[in-house]
C-alpha cells in the first residue's frame, strides 16, 4: 500500500538547515519537557535505606499484582467498547448513529472520581439499589444475602473503563474514517465476508490509533488517584501516597512512580517491536469515502443498544443522578466564585491545549522528518510522565523551576546587588508548564497517529517539487493533519477542566479553578456542596466535545 | 485556525502570562499562606481578620505537595504562614528545617503546652479527639470503651474503620506505640484486623453510616463529622443511631489531634504571621472556625456551638502530639506489614 522512496540527496541537501533547526528546537524542547521526570530519578537515587527492604518485604507484590490486574482490566474493558463502538458508527448506518457518534465521547467530561462516588451512593449497602432489595426481600442485613462489592478491583475496573473508553473511540473512530473504503472493498471482492474484512483489514490498519489510545488511557488508569483511594484497592498510586506521606519518602515515593514509567516504557517497546517497520498508510486515503452498510431489524437495534450502553452507564446515568442530588442548589453555579473559577479553567484548558498541540506537532513532525534517536527517546520519556500521579510530577516541576529561580537571584544578588526572588515558581507560568508536560501524552499521542496515516509518499512526492519543510506542513500535512490536531487539543483541553493535583501544588495565590473549587469539599465527601463545581466541569466539557465530533465529521467529509 | 495563527496567539498568551506574575502579592501590608485546609474552612476567619487588621491575606491550598514547595522555594519563598490539618505534617514541616520559633506571651498564653511545639515553630489552632461511636441498639449504653479493647475478641467482626493507611488512622496508631511501644501496638493492630466487619473503606461519616445500617457495632471516627452529620438533616438519622463514645476516660484519656500553623522560616511579613495564628487563636475567631470545621476549640472558656456541645466534657490524653508524630514511619510500616494497606 506504501510507497515509500528516498528522496533524492540533491533535493533534501537544499533544505538540510531548516531540518537542523526543527530538530535542535525539538531536542530543546523535549530536553525541558522530560526535566521533572529527570528531577524524580535525582529523588529516587537519594533514597533513605530501608524503604526497599521494607516495600519489598511487605507490599511491592501486591501492588504489583492489583495494579497489572486493574490495567489489564481496563486495557481490555476500553479496547473492547473503544473499538466496537468506533467500528459500529463508522462502517454501518442504524437508528441513533448520528447522535450516538458524539454522545459516545460524554464521558470524556466527567471526572471519573465524580462518578466513582456517585456508583458508590447508588450501589453500596447503605444506598437505595441494597435497601430497596432488603425491603422487597425482607433481608435483615448483609449476612442475609450476597451484593457485589462496588468498592473492589472489579468495580474500580468498571468505573476506569467507563470513563476512559472515550480516548480509544475517539482515536480509532478517527482513523476508521480516514481509511480508504477501498481497501475494505477490495478485501471484499476477493470474497472476505464483512467481518474478515474488519479483522484482517481495517482492524490492522487502524492499530496504531487504537494502541495510542489505549496506551494513553492505560497511563491515565495507573496516575489515576481519587477512585482507586476511594474504592481502597492497593495499587502503587495509593501505595505511592502512603509512602509519601505517611512515611515521609518522597524518596521512596519517586521510585515507586518510577516503576510505573518504567512498565509503559516496556509495554510501548513491546509493542513497537510487535509491529516493527510496517506502515499503516494507504497513499490513496483521501479517496472519498462510499456510504456506510445500512443495517435493518434485529441487528440495527442492537448496534443501537451496544453503542447506547456505555453512554448511559459512563455519562448519563451518574450526570442525572448528580442532577437530581443537587438540583435544589443549582443556583450555586451562578455565585460569582464559581463564575471567576470557570474563567480561570477556560483560560488555563485553553492555553494548555494551544501548548500541547502546537508542541506536539512540533515533536512529531521533527520525528518523522529526522529520527535521530535522542529525539525520540526524549519524547517518549517526556511523554511518559504521564503515567505519573499528578501531585508527584508537580514536585518535579517545582524543584527544578525553583532551584533555577533561587539560582538566578543569587547569581543576580552577587553581581548587582538585585534580587529576581521565585521568578517562575508559583506562577501560573509554572502551572501552564506543570500542564503541558502531564498532558504531552495526549497531544503527542493524538497527533503521532495522525501522522502515521499519511504516506511517506506524499512528503517525497511535494519534497520533488521542491517543498520546504514549512511549505510541506502547510500545504500537505495540516489539510490532513487538521483533524487530529483537533483531537489533541479537545482532549487536552477537557484534561486540563479536570485536572487538579498538579493545579492544587503550582498555582498562583488566590487562583481556583471549577477542579480546586470542587475538590475542597469532595475531599471530605461533601459532596453535595462539591456537585455545582462539578457539574460545571462537566458542563464546560461537553462543549467542546460536541464542536470536536461535528469538526472530525467535517474534516473526514470528501472535499470536491 | 492555522498553526501560524496558533502560535501568534501563544505568544500573546505568554507575554499576558508574564504580566500576571508580576502583579502577584505586591501589596504593602498582607500575609501570604499555604494551606492545607479548605478554603471554604478558612475564608470566614481570613475574612474577619482582614475586617479587623486591614492586613490582606493571600492563601493557596493544596493537600499534598505545600513542605515540598516551601523546601525547594527556600528563602525566596513568598510564604509567611502554614497551616496543616494535623499534628504529623506539622512535625514534617519541623524536621524539614521551614518553620522558624516565634516569640509570642500571647500565643503561649492560649496553646497548652502539649499542642504546641517544644520551641514554638507551631502552635494548635482547634483540636478533635478520634473516638468510637457504638450503636445505641446493640452496645449497652453505659458500656466505657477503650482503644485498646477494640482487639478484644467480643468485637469479632463487628467494627468498621476507615483505610489504615489514612493519617488519622496513622497518627492514632502512633498514639499507641507512643504509650505502648512498637510490639505491643503490632500485637494490639492484628487483633482490630481481625475484628474488622469489613474491608477498611470510605470516610469516617461512611463508618457512622455503616454502624446505622447494621453493618457492624463500633466505627472508629473523629468527633467533627458527627458534628457535620447531625447538622445535615439528611444523615442526621444516622448520626442518631450512634453514640459517641470518648475512649480511655478511665485511663490515659482520648486521642487528639489538631489544627495547627507556624511562621516560615524565610517569611517576608514574620509580624503580620504571628498576627494571623494569634488572631486565629483569639475568642472571636476561635467561635467561628469552631462552629465552621466542628473542631473544638484550644482556647478555654469559648462559647462552642450547640452541636459540639452535645459531646460534653471529656479527658483528653495529654501525650505531647511532637511525641506521638515522631511514630508515624513506625506506624505506617506497621500497617503494612499487617496487610492492612490498600
Amino acid at each position: 500500500m506504501t510507497l515509500a522512496v528516498a528522496p533524492p540527496t540533491a533535493v533534501r541537501r537544499g533544505h538540510d538547515r531548516s531540518y537542523l533547526v526543527i530538530g535542535l528546537v525539538a531536542i530543546l524542547a523535549t530536553g525541558l519537557v522530560a526535566l521533572p521526570v529527570g528531577a524524580l530519578v535525582w529523588f529516587a537515587l537519594s533514597v533513605e535505606p530501608g524503604i526497599w527492604p521494607h516495600l519489598t518485604r511487605t507490599v511491592l507484590g501486591n501492588y504489583t499484582i492489583t495494579t497489572s490486574l486493574l490495567a489489564l482490566g481496563v486495557g481490555t474493558g476500553v479496547t473492547l467498547i473503544g473499538v466496537g463502538a468506533a467500528w459500529l458508527v463508522a462502517a454501518y448506518d442504524f437508528p441513533l448513529r448520528r447522535t450516538l457518534e458524539w454522545a459516545l465521547m460524554m464521558p470524556l467530561a466527567a471526572p471519573s472520581y465524580i462518578v466513582a462516588f456517585v456508583y458508590t451512593d447508588l450501589l453500596d449497602y447503605a444506598g437505595p439499589v441494597q435497601s430497596t432489595l432488603r425491603d422487597l426481600f425482607g433481608w435483615r442485613n448483609a449476612a442475609d444475602y450476597s451484593f457485589p462489592e462496588i468498592r473492589s478491583l472489579p468495580g474500580a475496573i468498571i468505573i476506569i473503563t467507563l470513563v476512559l473508553y472515550p480516548y480509544v473511540y475517539l482515536l480509532t473512530r478517527t482513523a476508521f474514517l480516514a481509511q480508504s473504503r477501498a481497501a475494505v472493498e477490495a478485501a471484499r471482492m476477493q470474497g472476505l465476508s464483512a467481518s474478515a474484512a474488519f479483522w484482517r483489514v481495517a482492524l490492522p490498519m487502524a492499530r496504531p490509533a487504537i494502541v495510542v489510545g489505549v496506551a494513553l488511557a492505560l497511563m491515565e488508569t495507573l496516575n489515576e488517584y481519587g477512585t482507586v483511594d476511594f474504592f481502597a484497592v492497593p495499587v502503587f498510586s495509593t501505595g505511592i501516597f502512603h509512602v509519601w506521606i505517611n512515611m515521609g519518602s518522597l524518596e521512596g515515593a519517586s521510585g515507586l512512580a518510577l516503576m510505573l514509567v518504567a512498565a509503559v516504557a516496556i509495554l510501548l517497546l513491546a509493542e513497537r517491536r510487535a509491529r516493527a517497520d510496517r506502515r499503516f498508510t494507504d497513499a490513496r486515503s483521501t479517496r472519498p469515502a462510499q456510504a456506510r452498510a445500512q443495517l435493518h431489524g434485529a441487528l440495527a437495534l442492537a448496534a443501537t443498544l451496544l453503542c447506547t450502553l456505555p453512554v448511559v452507564l459512563g455519562f448519563l446515568l451518574p450526570f442525572s443522578l448528580l442532577v437530581g442530588s443537587s438540583w435544589h442548589r443549582i443556583d450555586a453555579l451562578f455565585t460569582g466564585d464559581l463564575a471567576s473559577a470557570l474563567l480561570n479553567s477556560l483560560e488555563l484548558a485553553a492555553l494548555a491545549a494551544l501548548v500541547v498541540t502546537v508542541l506536539s506537532l512540533w515533536l512529531a513532525y521533527a520525528g518523522r522528518m529526522s529520527g535521530a534517536p535522542l529525539l525520540r527517546l526524549g519524547t517518549r520519556l517526556a511523554s511518559m510522565g504521564y503515567a505519573i500521579p499528578g501531585s508527584v510530577l508537580a514536585i518535579g516541576i517545582l524543584a527544578p523551576f525553583a532551584a533555577f529561580d533561587n539560582a538566578l537571584d543569587a547569581w543576580l544578588f552577587e553581581s548587582f546587588g538585585l534580587s529576581s526572588g521565585l521568578l517562575l515558581s508559583g506562577t501560573l507560568i509554572a502551572l501552564l508548564f506543570g500542564c503541558t508536560v502531564r498532558f504531552l501524552a495526549l497531544g503527542f499521542g493524538a497527533t503521532e497517529a495522525g501522522f502515521e496515516r499519511v504516506p511517506r509518499s506524499l512528503d517525497d512526492a511535494a519534497r520533488l517539487l521542491g517543498s520546504g519543510p514549512v511549505d510541506l506542513v502547510r500545504r500537505v500535512h495540516w489539510p490532513l493533519l487538521r483533524a487530529s490536531s483537533l483531537t489533541a487539543a479537545l482532549l487536552v483541553f477537557v484534561d486540563t477542566l479536570k485536572e487538579l493535583p498538579m493545579t492544587l501544588a503550582l498555582r498562583p495565590f488566590n487562583f481556583e479553578t471549577l477542579a480546586t473549587v470542587t475538590h475542597q469539599y469532595a475531599v471530605d465527601e461533601r459532596f453535595a456542596e462539591a456537585t455545582p463545581g462539578a457539574l460545571a466541569i462537566v458542563l464546560a466539557g461537553v462543549v467542546p466535545v460536541i464542536l470536536l465530533s461535528h469538526t472530525i465529521r467535517q474534516a473526514s467529509r470528501p472535499r470536491a | 485556525m492555522s498553526v501560524f495563527g496558533s502560535i501568534t496567539r501563544l505568544a500573546t498568551g505568554a507575554a499576558l502570562l508574564c504580566g500576571l506574575t508580576a502583579g502577584a502579592a505586591q501589596a504593602a501590608e498582607e500575609v501570604n499562606l499555604y494551606s492545607y485546609r479548605q478554603p471554604h474552612l478558612m475564608q470566614p476567619l481570613i475574612d474577619a481578620f482582614t475586617a479587623d487588621t486591614g492586613i490582606k491575606v493571600n492563601m493557596v491550598y493544596a493537600n499534598k505537595g505545600l513542605l515540598e514547595r516551601l523546601v525547594a522555594e527556600g528563602r525566596n519563598t513568598p510564604a509567611d504562614v502554614v497551616i496543616t490539618a494535623n499534628a504529623g505534617r506539622l512535625a514534617d514541616l519541623v524536621e524539614a528545617d521551614v518553620l522558624r520559633s516565634v516569640t509570642s506571651p500571647k500565643l503561649e498564653a492560649a496553646v497548652p503546652a502539649n499542642f504546641r511545639d517544644p520551641q514554638n515553630r507551631w502552635f494548635a489552632i482547634t483540636k478533635r479527639s478520634r473516638v468510637l461511636y457504638a450503636s445505641r441498639e446493640r452496645v449497652a449504653a453505659d458500656r466505657a470503651l477503650t482503644y485498646e479493647g477494640l482487639a478484644d475478641v467480643e468485637w469479632k467482626g463487628k467494627i468498621c474503620a476507615r483505610q489504615f493507611t489514612h493519617p488519622y488512622m496513622i497518627d492514632l496508631i502512633s498514639s499507641m506505640i507512643a504509650s505502648h511501644g512498637e510490639a505491643w501496638t503490632e500485637t494490639w493492630l492484628q487483633g482490630v484486623k481481625a475484628n474488622l466487619a469489613r474491608k477498611p473503606q470510605g470516610n469516617d461519616r461512611a463508618q457512622i453510616k455503616a454502624v446505622a445500617q447494621g453493618e457492624c457495632d463500633i466505627a472508629i471516627g473523629n468527633t467533627y463529622y458527627y458534628g457535620i452529620m447531625l447538622s445535615d438533616p439528611e444523615q442526621r438519622p444516622a448520626a442518631e443511631a450512634v453514640r459517641p463514645v470518648f475512649p480511655n476516660q478511665e485511663g490515659r484519656g482520648a486521642h487528639m489531634n489538631i489544627t495547627g500553623a507556624g511562621v516560615t522560616k524565610h517569611a517576608r511579613h514574620p509580624e503580620n504571621g504571628v498576627k494571623l495564628i494569634e488572631y486565629l487563636t483569639s475568642p472571636h475567631a476561635q467561635e467561628i472556625y469552631a462552629a465552621q470545621n466542628f473542631e473544638f476549640p484550644i482556647l478555654g472558656g469559648v462559647s462552642i456551638a450547640p452541636v459540639i456541645a452535645v459531646f460534653g466534657e471529656f479527658k483528653e490524653d495529654p501525650v505531647s502530639l511532637a511525641d506521638v508524630a515522631a511514630q508515624r514511619r513506625a506506624a505506617a510500616q506497621m500497617v503494612d506489614r499487617a496487610g492492612l494497606s490498600s
